[in-house]
């Protein structure tokens, strides 16, 4: 068997090539290493097309009183100041600088009246920050990145003869195993679904940028590639998540027609002026405006709708509120037994703005909606509720570096990273912390393999990776990959989701030990060309790996914090905030260990009001003042 | 409300493959994706099918539906009358390498064959100006999603394989438009480009490629035509031929 697989060897793998891992990728070759980018779907096709709203970053072009601090603090509120404050800190600050490299490379934003790039208000963002292309914004920061990875093969064709001699593309190879000789990463394992054949990267840094693991849940807005698989992965091979139990639930899915459910309703519309309702017709989000953020959001409809025409003179609409608030509100709502028939609650935008607007703002919804649920949104209101959207939990990082704690020569950037967005991520953060980290990983990595140098992989670990491959085969008769996922999903939704008990946890751990005892038995049908069965039984392996760590964390942390409501425990809690949850697996299970985390320096501390830092922070945290 | 539909769905490469019938279960407001998905989850679970965001927005899911070349996603079964058997087969311009998937690696070649955007070397990053007016035109040709629809039912290739060589498809037809129209790009020939390297006039303006485009891009009417004309315009003109050569001499073309 190992002796048909085939074989490269490059300076740097990059798994996933979503917005962080072209972006890592960029940036490795053009540092002048060769770059091998591993995808799991065709190149150009990863979920970094599915965001809509746009990328956060404080040009001030809109309004000039944004600056990178403003955009710090607002990210340290979005996350409840769980956030590693120093990725909050480069990411607020290299944001623009990223978004401008993109305009370098041919992006075509969407304009001011002077002609620079526009920006849109989004929830928990102080002033319109999101630069954006209609609500595809996502499309064109994957496009423009892939196009410019074919502008550095086309100089490479001239430089060596080979557009491939040194950044090449392996669309359709899925990455079974991170492999590692003395114990540093030596290369990557996995194999082709073109034709089932194995494939050995040998490089002596990886960076994983796979994203998130929507999957693992029934309702999301995730496409099949969110399976964990980079959380996994890096996992098995030693390192570190940090903080799984925040999962974003974006409050605005669609929730009807059935075959639909899950699939996003971009947060732009709130933001461009769409107001939620109940089965009432009241506007319910001015009863959800929690204590921390009463300053900021307008108590009543007439200053919220003057917000939108003057917007320094009153405060903001409640339905801008941070993400995690808006979908608990929406969930309190249809429990309460005011949701619409579909079980959602009502979102329009036909009112506030004309029809010729919202088509040429908001295309894709317009879209969407007409032709998937039979609604005219320019006309009517949309059902919406929440859906499982991103995980803010990943990969524990050295911020500068991307790399991963524990494990020498892997990195980390992206959705898969962990600590950047705390307990929960503001929209439009997403797509600038790929660009931000995207980078930096590729630095990371460059930096690693110029002072490393390489690492063979070894017979001995090449056949253990290949055995592994072929296990789903030798069983006959064995579970059905297909019924264990839609199992898994049940338990992760009714135990794992929005609102958490102890008891539920404890229930979800137990099942979940029990699916994971039996897709060792998995069996699949057919050959391995391919095979979605054959392909499932990995994702599911690393889904198994993700809720195990989800659910464990989330029993541990009791309080309600962003992206983790426990309703025996429905407070914030000044001391839970210090504390991060770190996973790690064991080759049988997964433990949680906890962590202080890292405290505020005082330059940054003193960037906010001892008041609002009063909300989150210990009395002996604030008579501290930071840490220096 | 359940409803039973009949499939004809191909199975096998295109050498070794045929249609095989199947019964499955659909429920209101379902689209064929769904249907595939559940004929993979409970009868065949090792039927290929490319899909990624099912939301019409990768351009995965490609693939002919009675004959029709759509996104599996985008497509509602209730459009199919009670009684209609639909047949699904994978797209034909492209080889099949298992079920509905086929290898479109041509279009990757070809993207790589279209010079990539030039930035004024005197612009720093951050300094661009542009109308909005101005950009709206590339940005209608980037909104196309790679679904590859349009470079599947283009009879120059569909089948035609002999002209895949000189003939990069509507798809790279929009995407050197776009940089044509780009307010920024300093490279100046892609008209040229397009009618020299690319194959722009074998297209003879059928317009089935703007009639599959999910995206609704105007193809033939806002890039391949205004490009043809133009070139029309620079090759014929013994007045701008001259013009032209005099300016290429002067390295300003």
């Amino acid at each position: 068997m190992t002796a048909q697989i085939e074989r490269h060897k490059y300076d740097i793998v990059v798994i996933g090539a979503g917005g962080a891992g072209l972006r890592a990728a960029v940036e490795a070759r053009e540092a002048g290493l060769s770059v091998a980018i591993v995808c799991k779907s065709l190149f150009g096709k990863a979920h970094t097309v599915m965001a809509e709203g746009g990328a956060a970053a404080s040009m001030g072009n809109v309004n000039d009183n944004d600056n990178w601090m403003v955009h710090f603090r607002d990210t340290m509120r979005g996350g409840k100041f769980l956030n590693h404050y120093r990725m909050a800190e480069l990411h607020a600050k290299e944001a623009p600088d990223r978004i401008w490299e993109l305009e370098t490379w041919g992006a075509l934003f969407d304009r001011t009246k002077e002609g620079k790039i526009s920006q849109r208000n989004f929830g928990g963002h102080e002033y319109p920050r999101l630069a954006h292309v209609g609500d595809r914004t996502g499309l064109e920061l994957i496009r423009t990145m892939q196009q410019r990875i074919v502008a550095l093969q086309q100089k490479d064709g001239r430089d060596f003869g080979d557009p491939e001699k040194k950044i090449r593309v392996f669309a359709e190879v899925t990455i079974t195993e991170i492999l590692k000789e003395n114990g540093k990463v030596a290369g990557a394992y996995g194999y082709r679904r073109e034709n089932g054949e194995e494939v050995l990267f040998e490089a002596p840094a990886v960076v994983i940028a796979t994203g998130g693991v929507g999957k693992t849940f029934k309702i999301t807005s995730n496409s099949w590639e969110g399976t964990g698989d980079g959380h996994a992965l890096a996992l098995k091979a030693g390192a570190n998540l940090v903080d799984m139990e925040f999962l974003q639930f974006h409050p605005t899915g669609m929730v009807w027609p059935l075959s639909v459910k899950g699939i996003l309703v971009t947060e732009s519309v709130r933001g461009e002026g769409g107001i939620l309702t109940n089965s009432l017709g009241e506007r319910f989000m001015f009863k959800y405006i929690p204590d921390v953020f009463k300053d900021k959001y307008a108590d009543n409809e007439a200053e919220a709708d003057r917000w939108y025409v003057d917007q320094d003179n009153n405060r903001r609409p409640p339905e801008l509120l941070p993400r995690d608030e808006v979908a608990r509100a929406i969930n309190s709502e249809v429990k309460a037994g005011r949701g619409t028939e579909h079980g959602g609650v009502f979102l329009d935008v036909s009112k506030r703005l004309s029809a010729e607007i919202i088509k040429k703002r908001l295309p894709s919804m317009w879209h969407q909606f007409y032709e998937l649920a039979g609604v005219d949104i320019t006309k009517e209101a949309m059902e919406v509720g929440p859906t499982c959207h991103y995980v803010m939990g990943g990969v524990e990082v050295d911020p500068d570096s991307a790399a991963a704690v524990g494990v020498d020569g892997l990195f980390a950037a992206g959705e898969v990273a962990g600590g950047m967005h705390g307990s929960n991520r503001l929209g439009g953060n997403s797509l600038t912390d790929l660009l931000v980290f995207g980078r930096r990983a590729g630095m990371g990595a460059v930096a690693y393999v110029k002072s490393h140098g390489e690492n063979p992989v070894s017979q001995s670990t090449l056949d253990r990776a290949a055995a592994r491959i072929e296990a789903p085969f030798s069983r006959v008769g064995g579970e059905n990959a297909y019924s264990l996922h839609q199992e898994l999903q049940e338990i992760t939704h009714n135990l794992v989701g929005i609102i958490r008990t102890g008891a539920e946890l404890t229930e979800a751990i137990e099942k979940i030990a029990e699916i994971r005892k039996r897709s060792a038995n998995i069996s699949v049908t057919g050959d391995r060309k391919f095979n979605p069965g054959f392909h499932l039984a990995f994702d599911l392996d690393n889904m198994l790996l993700v809720a195990e760590s989800t659910a464990k964390s989330a029993l541990l942390r009791e309080e309600s914090r962003g992206g983790h409501t426990r309703d025996d425990f429905p407070g914030m809690n000044s001391t839970w905030r210090q504390v991060n949850h770190i996973s790690s697996f064991d080759g049988e299970k997964v433990n949680i260990k906890s962590q202080p985390l890292p405290v505020l320096p005082k330059e940054l501390f003193d960037l906010f009001d001892v008041h609002e830092l009063e909300k989150y922070m210990t009395p002996e945290e604030i008579s501290k003042g930071g840490s220096n | 409300m359940a409803r039973t539909l009949k499939l004809r769905i191909w199975r096998g490469s295109d050498q070794d493959g045929a249609l095989q019938d199947v019964t499955v279960e659909a429920n209101s407001g379902e689209v064929v994706l769904d249907i595939i998905h559940r004929v993979q989850a409970t009868q065949m679970g090792d039927l290929a099918v490319r899909w990624n965001c099912k939301a019409g927005k990768c351009g995965s899911c490609s693939m002919e539906i009675n004959g029709k070349p759509r996104l599996a996603c985008m497509t509602q079964v209730s459009a199919y009358a009670e009684d209609e058997v639909i047949t699904i087969t994978p797209l034909r311009a492209f080889p099949v390498i298992k079920d509905l998937v086929t290898d479109v690696s041509f279009n990757y070649k070809k993207a790589l064959e279209v010079r990539a955007y030039e930035h004024p070397a005197d612009l720093a990053p951050g300094e661009a100006r542009m109308e909005q007016i101005d950009v709206e035109r590339s940005q209608e040709f980037r909104k196309c999603i790679e679904c590859f629809l349009c470079q599947n039912t283009c009879h120059v290739i569909r089948d035609h394989e002999e002209n895949k060589k000189s003939f990069a498809g509507p798809r790279f037809f929009i995407r050197l438009a776009e940089l044509d129209m780009h307010p920024l790009d300093t490279l100046r020939n892609r008209k040229q480009s397009a009618q020299e390297e690319h194959g722009l006039g074998m297209c003879n303006i059928t317009k089935c490629c703007t009639e599959v485009c999910p995206e609704h891009i105007r193809i033939t009417d806002n890039a391949i035509i205004p490009m043809k004309e133009r070139v029309v315009d620079v090759k014929y003109d013994p007045l701008r031929w001259l013009g032209s050569v005099i300016r290429k001499r002067e390295g300003i073309l």
